[in-house]
């Protein structure tokens, strides 16, 4: 049948059994596609239900704009982020262009040839289109080949970093990036080559300009020596090889890396921001508490197993991994994956009877499994001194371009462990105290407000008077003996800036935020009622804490506290506020060099990240940055419960070692100025052990705003003898 | 296997102890009530043996403070059936009497071994469980910090603690009376949320002791040793006490 | 008329322990004011070779019989039984021990005599005798005036001088009868557990550094290994410190472990419950650095420091390593 020019014959000079075998190929391919779906689709609903489809239309237009952007992937990582747009982009081009010549061809030509619209100017503008965008997906395929070949990255260094190392060999999943990578770079060059060879048999004027790519390459190839008869035969082959490279793409991508095209895009729309900020209650029917088996998994996270691209940003950001205690999130992700995949292939009696290998061996998405401790995933599949040396930072969800939410996966495990009374002594000690005295420190309630000894004013009660702000202490702020003279100062300075705040003495407790992600749920859900029961006896109308941990539990998980339309603060933000308006007065400017440590659970977690530079700026500290702040600020890693365990790793490679010394490699930076008590005293602990002492201060902001405002006459450094009533 | 374990309610020193106007007994308003630690081995140590041999574990406390607590925490941690034992006395008894008084409870019952703490902090006449052992005729041995039962169930051989890491292994005739010093593993934890649902379904059945006469331990007096009136306390910045406390070593000749 | 005392002697590995001859030398003290004598009970198997040890009493109770080789609760309070019924003491000392503590309450029950337990202290007052026991921790003591009857008293270790007791003589050794039903035996001895060997004896050594919970992880265990070694001592612990393993049971100083009598006794972070007391109370020099200024070991230190142990240990180590040159 005659063309109109511009155009090009879909199927060059076909017979029907070519064109036949294309579409049964074509056929084959999308059926393997579809089927791989199915069983990825079958394995999400194994999981347990999620809730994430409120608000969908917001969600759908939020994930939009990051996948568009790549903001997650440009954010820490310019070259990669660029070379994923490009092969982003430049893949979304392609594979429009063939769903386009597609509609046209076995759509519209069948229905009435005469409304085929792939042809004339349209087709002119959709050849250079793709033209650009093919050499756009090659650069970008380029750039990150280089970038795994040369770089050296750690991130793509797939070795696991824990006790389990040896076992596993992850040869099958570089092999994977490659073929994926390969795959790509092949299906746009033979595309590329095919194209030039059809301009090199007839050469239509006008593709110089509107396929300048294919014309570039015809005289590439013209001129090597290429004749038109030469180029008409092997185009046919050169056809036929991108096509079945193309088709086995397909083919291949619901089995593959290359399955994220399809998957992140949905986990970017169903993941929640507040996933970590505020953990999932346990389920009502749920027959135990936290995952022992995989179907305790949401079809979110289940789906979320598959998003992860090992691109191994958290495994980079996570301190723990890189302090070398033995956990990676990205290896949890990867292990829960394979097993997962595991399970949706071989039925459960098929399971059972593959015990170890000989060599334990784990094979990507399949058939030999290592042995499973009885299908356990917490403390089996994922052992527990894993799971117990997260410090929950968030830094691993904070820095995953797709959505993957590590954090309350961990904790649910941990909850399957405290079940099982699987925890170190120390931890279960913590916890036991805090059931029986509402303190991890095992001190007697009444203690709590022995520090107000040595002011010279009583705070107010607010169990009994009204007041405008509560002040929820924290026990670190109450009862540990190095914080206690920082806590007197704090109050001293609101006082003198006539500050309407009360306190609770004795009524208050730990408000649970580290029991819940140590995953005593039990316990949270215990010391949050007897709270809020004290809460909405005492009358106040905001909140204040100066423990970033209780912020965060407060403000995010009490939800009877917040109806009550209370406002949960920090004290930075209050003393940003007192400053701002005039009711805190620098009396002498503090000639210091200071920089600061963003705490996790006011930064990362909560966002507050300008109120306590705002103070330091009125104090009239010089302010030097360290080189992971703000988001990415490096955990002391005393978050999590881990502040009550047993030390592990290395002595001098832990988080607070190295984040001390990151600090003293600034150039005349004095101190380090924290806002949390446990980064106060894991820090403390740390310019000790690292010998650094004489080098770096640690500073709570509380005692160079007392000093700036000239109150520092009564010294933090001792508490006076306590007179208990013990 | 019956496994009988006596439970005792001591003041928690966290909150510390007050002695009352009369000079002679603590203050009950000051004290909080907590489960004695070597007890909470003992109960452990009975944990372990019914998951080693099916045997059954029954605890005793008497009523006394949270005692409920303690014994919904046992039978949260797997012990078979609880009992609060009441004793119709104004105070808490002494431990002969405590002893008379779980000797007729458990005189004639079915049990092979009576596990309870070696020791408690407020024992001043004796242990209850060679006090109950002496009452019963049974034999005892303590200090035990592991316990392992014959396959006949007929002996238990025990491993007793001495000073300097020694230690004796026994074997031991049952029916008999264990005092444990600790158990073959830390007390287990029990997940707040299964402790707060036993509270609500779990049964703790109540007994009456047997009527006993109690003969009380003449406490004459009760008193606090002083505070710190021992050391000569050194202060100052920790350049200074470091230095203060070498030149004590080098005035005794201490330093090489 | 019971105005006796009787003492039950201790033995291991051929040698009578300490706390028999505090016991003695306090029986001696106590026996003359009573207008009676001090005996002592031995039992055990061809122990008598310890009889000339034992000349603080003026009769030994002897029972040498092949089942009492080694300590079993109920054989030896059975023959205790019977010395005591001869004996007709006013008072039975015993020691606070692994040994004395079982025998105290099994006796006073089969018996039906009264005891006390955690003895520090036995003097004469308004005509009786009353006893001083340390409860709740150390925390509170009670002074129990002594009935009429033979009363059984188990005292701690360290209580009493132990020079006091330790005289050689020739005392009167009266066999005590075997019972006339003799029950079978019910516990049987088996074998000795040994600590694990290739450890100091830090009985032997005279600078000691002890950690308690304060040293907070075994990880900083070393820093007090680096002290000790300046110093040329050894490091020893508290019962939560070998618990947890960071250090081995060898080195365990208290009730269930060792009794020190070091020249410097160093206590980081030890809160000097009496468990622990007791082993190490008659260090020569006692300095103890506690965050706690309540802690009890300031009871028994002679000097002491409250201060987080952490930021005085290195400065101790640097300013003695400059000292030694």
């Amino acid at each position: 049948m005659p063309l109109e020019a511009p155009t090009r014959e879909v199927f060059p000079q076909f017979g029907l059994g070519s064109e036949l075998a294309f579409y049964f190929l074509a056929f084959l391919a999308v059926l393997v596609f579809l089927t791989g779906i199915y069983l990825r689709v079958r394995k999400y609903r194994r999981g347990r239900a999620a809730h994430r489809f409120n608000r969908l239309g917001s969600r759908l237009l939020h994930a939009l704009q990051i996948v568009a952007r790549n903001a997650t992937l440009t954010r820490n990582d310019l070259y990669a982020g660029l070379g994923h747009l490009a092969i982003m982009w430049g893949f979304i081009v392609l594979f429009l262009g063939t769903a386009v010549l597609t509609i046209d061809y076995d759509v519209v030509r069948p229905i009435h040839s005469a409304w085929r619209f792939w042809k004339g100017d349209f087709y002119l503008w959709y050849s250079l289109v793709l033209d650009l965008f093919g050499v756009v997906l090659l650069v970008g395929l380029a750039m990150m080949a280089v970038r795994r070949w040369f770089f050296r990255l750690p991130q793509l260094d797939y070795k696991r970093t824990d006790a389990q190392a040896e076992k596993y060999d992850r040869g099958l999943y570089i092999w994977d990036d490659w073929v994926f990578l390969g795959l790509l770079f092949f299906v746009t060059l033979t595309g590329f080559l095919a194209e030039g060879l059809r301009i090199a048999q007839q050469w239509p004027a006008y593709e110089r300009v509107w396929s300048p790519v294919g014309w570039a390459t015809a005289s590439f190839l013209a001129r090597v020596g290429l004749s038109p008869g030469f180029a008409q035969a092997a185009h046919l082959y050169v056809w036929w090889t991108h096509a079945i490279l193309a088709l086995g793409l397909v083919g291949y991508i619901p089995y593959s890396k290359a399955f994220h095209v399809v998957v992140d895009f949905f986990n970017l729309v169903f993941h929640n921001e507040d996933a970590a900020r505020c953990l999932p209650a346990p389920s009502p029917d749920a027959p135990s508490a936290g995952y022992e088996r995989l179907g305790d998994f949401t079809w979110k996270e289940l789906l979320s197993l598959d998003a992860c691209t090992r691109c191994g940003r958290c495994h980079v950001a996570c301190p723990i991994q890189t302090s070398g205690m033995g956990f990676s999130p990205r290896d949890l992700v990867l292990d829960l994956r394979e097993y997962a995949d595991a399970l949706a292939v071989a039925s459960r009696a098929r399971m059972d009877q593959q015990r170890v290998k000989s060599n334990g061996r784990k094979v990507l998405f399949g058939a030999q499994v290592a042995a499973i401790d009885g299908l356990r995933v917490a403390g089996g599949l994922i052992k527990a001194p894993a799971l117990w040396a997260c410090s929950t930072c968030m830094a691993c969800m904070d820095i995953c371009p797709v959505g993957v939410e590590h954090v309350p996966m961990i904790v649910q495990l941990r909850r399957a462990l405290v079940s099982q009374g699987e925890m170190d002594e120390r931890l279960q000690e913590a916890l036991t105290n805090l059931t029986r005295y509402g303190n991890s420190f095992g001190q007697s309630e009444r203690k709590r407000s022995v520090w107000t000894q040595g002011l010279d004013f009583k705070p107010k009660d607010a169990r009994k008077e009204p007041v405008e702000w509560l002040w929820y202490l924290g026990e670190y702020a109450c009862y540990h003996p190095a914080l206690q003279g920082m806590t007197r100062q704090l109050a001293r300075v609101l006082h003198a800036a006539e500050v309407d705040y009360g306190i609770l003495y004795e009524a208050e407790r730990n408000s649970g935020n580290d029991a819940r992600r140590a995953g005593e749920e039990g316990l949270f859900e215990l010391l949050r009622e007897k709270n809020t029961a004290t809460l909405q006896k005492a009358r106040f109308n905001n909140l204040f804490t100066t423990d970033p941990h209780v912020y965060n539990t407060l403000k995010n998980e009490y939800p009877e506290l917040n109806h009550g339309r209370h406002l949960v603060r920090h004290y930075t933000e209050l003393l940003a506020d007192l400053f701002a308006r005039g009711r805190l007065k620098v009396t002498h400017k503090l000639p210091y060099r200071v920089t600061y440590h963003d705490p996790c659970y006011l930064g990362r977690y909560n966002g507050v990240y300008d109120a306590p530079r705002t103070v330091l700026k009125a104090l009239g500290v010089e302010l030097k940055e360290m080189p992971r702040s703000h988001r990415d600020s490096f955990c002391c890693g005393g978050g999590g419960g881990r502040i009550w365990m047993e030390e592990i790793g290395e002595a001098q490679a832990r988080p607070s070692e190295s984040r001390v010394r990151e600090a003293a490699a600034l150039d005349g930076v004095q101190a380090v100025v924290v806002t949390c008590p446990k980064d106060y005293v894991m820090f403390a602990d740390a310019v000790k052990t690292t010998g650094l002492e004489g080098r770096l201060v640690i500073k709570d902001l509380t005692e160079l705003v007392a000093e700036a405002v000239g109150l520092d006459s009564l010294a933090a450094a001792s508490p006076p003898a306590q007179r208990t009533a013990a | 296997m019956n496994i009988a374990v006596l439970a005792k309610q001591v003041p928690d020193l966290v909150e510390g102890v007050e002695i009352d106007a009369s000079g002679k007994a603590v203050d009950p308003t000051s004290i909080r009530y907590i489960l004695s630690e070597p007890d909470d081995h003992a109960l452990e140590e009975a944990l372990l043996l019914k998951e080693r041999t099916q045997a059954r574990v029954e605890v005793f406390s008497l009523e006394l403070g949270e005692v409920r607590d303690t014994l919904c925490t046992a039978l949260a941690k797997g012990a078979d059936r609880v009992v609060m034992v009441r004793t119709g006395l104004d105070t808490p008894p002494d431990n002969h009497t405590a002893a008379k008084m779980f000797a007729s409870l458990l005189r004639g019952l079915a049990f092979d071994l009576v596990l309870t703490g070696v020791r408690a902090i407020d024992d001043l006449d004796g242990s209850l469980g060679g006090l109950l052992a002496g009452y019963l005729s049974l034999p005892y041995v303590g200090l035990i910090r592991k316990v392992e039962i014959s396959s006949d169930g007929g002996t238990v051989v025990v491993e007793k603690e001495y000073p300097g890491g020694y230690a004796a292994e026994l074997e031991v005739r049952l029916p008999a009376v264990l005092g444990i010093q600790a158990a073959e593993q830390p007390p287990r934890y029990v997940p707040v949320s299964r402790l707060r649902q036993v509270m609500k379904t779990g049964t703790v059945e109540e007994q009456m002791a047997s009527p006993t006469p109690a003969e009380p331990v003449g406490v004459e007096r009760l008193f606090k040793p002083e505070e710190g009136a021992g050391a000569a306390m050194l202060s100052g910045s920790p350049d200074e006490v470091a230095r203060q406390s070498v030149n004590l070593l080098s005035e005794r000749r201490l330093l090489r | 008329m019971a105005n006796n005392v009787l003492v039950l002697a201790e033995h291991f590995q051929g040698h009578v322990t300490d706390i028999t001859f505090e016991l003695l030398g306090k029986a001696r003290e106590l026996a003359p004011a009573l207008g009676g004598s001090v005996g002592v009970a031995l039992l055990g198997h061809d122990v008598g070779g310890l009889v000339s040890a034992l000349g603080a009493a003026a009769v030994v109770y002897a029972a040498d019989r092949p089942e009492l080789r080694e300590f079993t609760p109920d054989a030896y309070a059975a023959v205790l039984g019977i010395a005591v019924a001869h004996a007709s003491p006013r008072v039975v000392l015993l020691g606070s021990t692994s040994v004395g503590l079982d025998l105290l309450s099994l006796l006073s029950a089969r018996v039906n005599l009264p005891c006390i337990d955690n003895c520090t202290a036995i003097k004469f007052q308004d005509g009786g005798l009353v006893a001083t026991s340390q409860i709740y921790g150390g925390k509170v003591f009670a002074e129990v005036l002594l009935t009429q009857r033979t009363t059984l008293i188990a005292v701690a270790s360290g209580m009493f001088p132990a020079e006091a007791g330790r005289v050689s003589g020739k005392p009167q050794v009266v066999q005590i009868p075997h019972a006339l039903v003799a029950p079978e035996p019910q516990t049987s001895f088996r074998r000795w557990i040994e600590p694990p060997p290739g450890d100091v004896d830090i009985t032997k050594i005279p600078i000691l550094v002890a950690v308690g919970r304060g040293i907070q992880s075994a990880d900083n265990v070393p820093r007090a290994e680096a002290l000790a070694e300046v110093l040329g001592g050894a490091v020893c612990g508290s019962r939560p410190v070998i618990d947890q393993a960071w250090l081995p049971k060898t080195r365990q100083v208290g009730k269930s472990g060792m009794t020190v009598k070091p020249k410097l006794y160093l206590a980081l972070g030890v809160s000097g419950a009496p468990e622990h007391v007791e082993g190490m109370r008659g260090a020569e020099l006692i300095v103890a650095i506690n965050q706690d200024p309540q802690a009890p070991i300031f009871s028994v230190a002679h000097y002491g420091v409250v201060a987080d142990l952490f930021d005085i240990l290195p400065l101790l180590t640097a300013e003695i390593k400059t000292r030694q040159g």
